[in-house]
């Protein structure tokens, strides 16, 4: 008890000894353990750079400006690769992520012993690599190209688009399937009209969303050969032709300011 | 002494929410301020401690003048102040405790007040307030897990902590049920009346401020229609304040309450005198 | 009684009928559009399956071996680029976060501190690893700035959000006892959003790390140079072992944190 009688008059802490023990063991811990992550990292890194970096990144503004806007011919093309993996990715996401939704989310699985496990694998498998590692392991089997873009983004986003779909459908009100059942409806009709109006907006939701965070994503899968604008940053950064970089980055800026801007109004149109 | 003059009030979407109050609440008055929604009553009350900036007028406490006051100034002004809200507005994840302590906040540096390590006499006196309210074994409990009742007594400890001078005291009652919203308003009565402390409060239940109130204030937007003693509280006069309703009814009821409630202090107050224990019904409601 | 043989018909998601028409007709070019541009070379495709199998092979028989110093050393690199993003990023985010939210802060303060978190949320974190590497040089100390920036414009964003949301009403009776700035924070903020303060920092540490398997990509350290040199020679038995490794570590942190969030509720 936090309230203890003392000669006669009450004190008052918010915690009692356990508890300040313990969180004060907490702070020393979480502290030892950065301290331990600078040092290592410390370790590692040249400082000469690092007390050179003001004068690297004055020397790096005064090259980048001012911008080549004639580079910007040569980027449409690129540009319009890189929504259109982000596009694409989504919607081959949106399609093969659904169904692993459903058979992940405990009151929609076929078998909660056997077909949920795997399903959660995959999602958890597909989350944890990023989608420029994707881009990596596609780029070497199925050679550069915007096609290695869309399937890095997409298994990226099953992941996903899974997760967020079967947590939907896990919180959804059981009463309303109840209702549906109970007019004799077949599993698919309860899905169809018990199970799907539910999760419809989250579903909406989650796919903008995603769309919005594959655009920033797409931007960069070119730099290791899949495709879009991060193969023209790639090429424009190993010839040192920074002035082209200015160009690519506010290309980038622009497109991603704007895709924030749409997904924003389709989320706000739907819910 | 609380004195306001010619205070208005427009928002900037040009609602004149107070059209020049004029208003004296003396030492140890309780003033219910009664009156339709969107009459100016919430933003009266929140003028006098300026949470809302009033666009012209005087308010001065004791003297001491509120309007243009700099910041650190009017946070010394505001401890002085004790408010009471409408749905109690404790913090709901910190403890009873912290929410009462949470009136001291004025008087202590940040530090102390972040190390929870507030100067003894200020947690005596925590004690003491909940003991009076009735609240002494919720001391550890989080604000969320009280019913209404108990978070409204957590809310009037953590006004009274403040030491102030006056009580502002927003629809104290608006969430609660009928005989807690009474046992409340009681509670709100003998404490004003325990440390001579005037209070204004606005009240939607014009019974209540029958029964309660030795002083009623008829607002009508944003200017005061009616000041006076609970007997004029006439049927005209809430017509005039609310429109045309039939109001004798509850006039009946509400002022053979209140002579109840008055013998009821009266003998509450002879009581307390001789004992020095605080209220007996502070027990009854623990259970 | 309505007549009988009355039509009815489920009503459409778009009311209006020529916005509907445009947006499907729209949606089907954009798509003919997007597929015919897409230039696919089948021979080489259908080559690269061949190679997918033998990936598919190797990750049935990871290899953590051969290359196994290497691996130890970028997934403790990684770590700790990831604990001290983490650490700073949300130490620096907090400020900013109260900056952000339109509630509590001056306007000024309000529109620096969003478009300090425009800017950080803008650019993927690669593309912030890539300058930072140019100042800094090769390593985590590059690494674990971008990610720390990236943190800044995460967190701030959802904490200003969130404290936009609190109950208006708390932070009025905290501001009624005549509470400073500070206190008010402390008292009238804080305890209404440190629980989602506090799940997303969590949140935060599984996204740093795995962003922190992308950076090395780049040269800013931590296991994705690593993966990147095993991809290259296609050793792909090293390179499912790291995977599986990234994998483990997600999982696990994922499941420590959903452990830890819920003693703290």
């Amino acid at each position: 008890m936090p309230v203890t009688i003392g000669d006669g008059r009450r004190e008052w802490q918010l915690r009692d000894r356990r508890g300040q023990i313990g969180l004060w063991l907490m702070w020393l811990v979480g502290t030892a353990i950065t301290v331990a992550a600078i040092e290592q990292i410390s370790g590692e890194t040249i400082w000469a750079f690092v007390w050179d970096a003001p004068e690297q990144a004055a020397d790096l503004l005064t090259r980048m400006v001012p911008p080549r806007w004639s580079y910007l011919d040569k980027i449409w093309s690129p540009l319009w690769d890189t929504i259109n993996i982000a596009t694409l990715g989504t919607l081959l996401a949106i399609v093969l992520g659904t169904p692993l939704g459903f058979l992940a989310a405990r009151n929609t699985t076929p078998s909660v012993a056997l077909v949920r496990p795997l399903a959660l694998l995959i999602i958890v498998s597909s989350r944890s690599i990023n989608s420029l590692i994707w881009a990596l392991l596609l780029v070497a089997i199925l050679g550069p190209g915007v096609l290695a873009g869309i399937f890095a983004i997409a298994l990226r986003s099953i992941g996903f688009v899974g997760k967020l779909l079967y947590e939907a459908i896990e919180e959804i009100d059981l009463s309303q399937v109840e209702a549906i059942d109970a007019t004799g409806a077949s599993p698919a009709q309860t899905l169809a009209y018990g199970i799907v109006p539910q999760i419809m907006p989250a579903f909406a939701g989650i796919s903008v969303y995603r769309w919005d965070i594959n655009i920033r994503e797409s931007t960069v899968v070119g730099l290791v050969g899949a495709g879009g604008i991060g193969l023209q940053l790639q090429s424009s950064i190993s010839t040192l032709a920074w002035p082209q970089v200015t160009v690519i980055f506010i290309a980038i800026f622009v497109t991603v300011v704007a895709s924030e801007w749409l997904s924003a109004r389709i989320r706000h149109a739907i819910i | 002494m609380l004195l306001i003059e010619g205070l208005t009030k427009q928002y900037k979407t040009g609602d004149r929410a107070l059209r020049g109050v004029d208003l004296t609440v003396p030492q140890g008055q309780v003033a219910a301020l009664i009156g339709p929604s969107g009459a100016g009553k919430s933003t009266l009350l929140r003028c006098v401690n300026r949470l809302v900036e009033p666009t012209a007028g005087k308010i001065a406490l004791d003297g001491v003048e509120i309007t243009g006051l700099g910041r650190r100034a009017l946070r010394r002004a505001r401890r002085q102040m004790g408010m009471i809200f409408q749905e109690y507005a404790l913090v709901e994840r910190l403890t009873v405790m912290e929410n009462v302590l949470s009136g001291r906040l004025g008087y202590v540096g940040f530090w102390r007040s972040f190390f929870r390590r507030f100067p003894a006499p200020a947690i005596d006196e925590a004690f003491r307030l909940l003991d009076r309210v009735g609240l002494a074994e919720f001391v550890d409990k989080r604000a969320d897990a009280l019913s209404g009742g108990q978070r409204q007594r957590v809310g009037i400890a953590r006004a009274l902590i403040q030491d102030p001078a006056i009580l502002l005291i927003d629809e104290p009652t608006a969430s609660l049920d009928p005989k807690t919203s009474r046992q409340i308003m009681r509670l709100i009565r003998e404490l004003c009346a325990e440390r001579r402390l005037p209070a204004i409060i606005n009240l939607h239940d014009v019974g209540l401020a029958i029964s309660f109130a030795e002083r009623i204030i008829g607002l009508r937007q944003g200017v005061i229609v009616f000041d006076g003693p609970p007997e004029r509280l006439t049927p005209a006069v809430l017509t005039e304040i609310y429109g045309e309703e039939d109001w004798s009814a509850l006039i009946r009821a509400a002022s053979e309450d209140g002579e109840a409630e008055g013998a009821g202090e009266t003998a509450a107050a002879a009581g307390q005198r001789q004992t020095g224990f605080q209220g007996s019904d502070a027990r009854a409601r623990l259970t | 009684m309505a007549a009988a043989g009355r039509r009815w018909r489920a009503p459409p998601l778009i009311a209006n009928p020529w916005l509907r028409w445009a947006i499907a007709i729209g949606a089907v070019i954009y798509l003919a559009l997007a597929l015919m541009s897409l230039e696919v070379k089948w021979s080489r495709v259908c080559e690269g399956l061949d190679r997918g199998w033998t990936f598919v092979v190797a990750f049935a028989q990871p290899n953590f071996i051969s290359r196994s110093e290497e691996i130890v050393e970028g997934i403790v690199e990684s770590l700790t680029m990831t604990v001290v993003a983490t650490v700073f990023g949300i130490l620096i985010s907090i400020p900013i976060g109260l900056g952000a939210a339109r509630n509590i802060a001056p306007v000024p303060v309000y529109l620096v501190c969003r478009a300090i978190i425009a800017v950080s949320r803008t650019f993927q974190e690669v593309i912030v690893a890539i300058l930072f590497v140019k100042m800094f040089g090769f390593g985590p100390l590059a690494g674990a700035v971008t990610l720390a920036f990236a943190t800044i414009g995460f967190m701030g964003k959802l904490l200003a959000e969130d404290i936009e949301d609190i109950d208006p009403a708390q932070a009025e009776a905290i501001r009624a006892t005549g509470a400073s700035w500070p206190q008010l924070v402390n008292y009238g903020i804080q305890p209404q959003v440190m629980p989602r303060l506090l799940g997303l920092s969590l949140y935060r540490f599984d996204i740093n790390f795995r962003e922190s398997a992308v950076i090395g990509i780049v040269g800013a350290g931590g296991i994705g140079a690593t993966l990147n040199t095993a991809f290259d020679r296609y050793e792909f038995d090293t390179a499912a072992a790291i995977l599986i490794t990234i994998i483990a570590i997600v999982m696990a942190t994922e499941y420590g944190s959903s452990l830890l969030r819920r003693r703290l509720q």
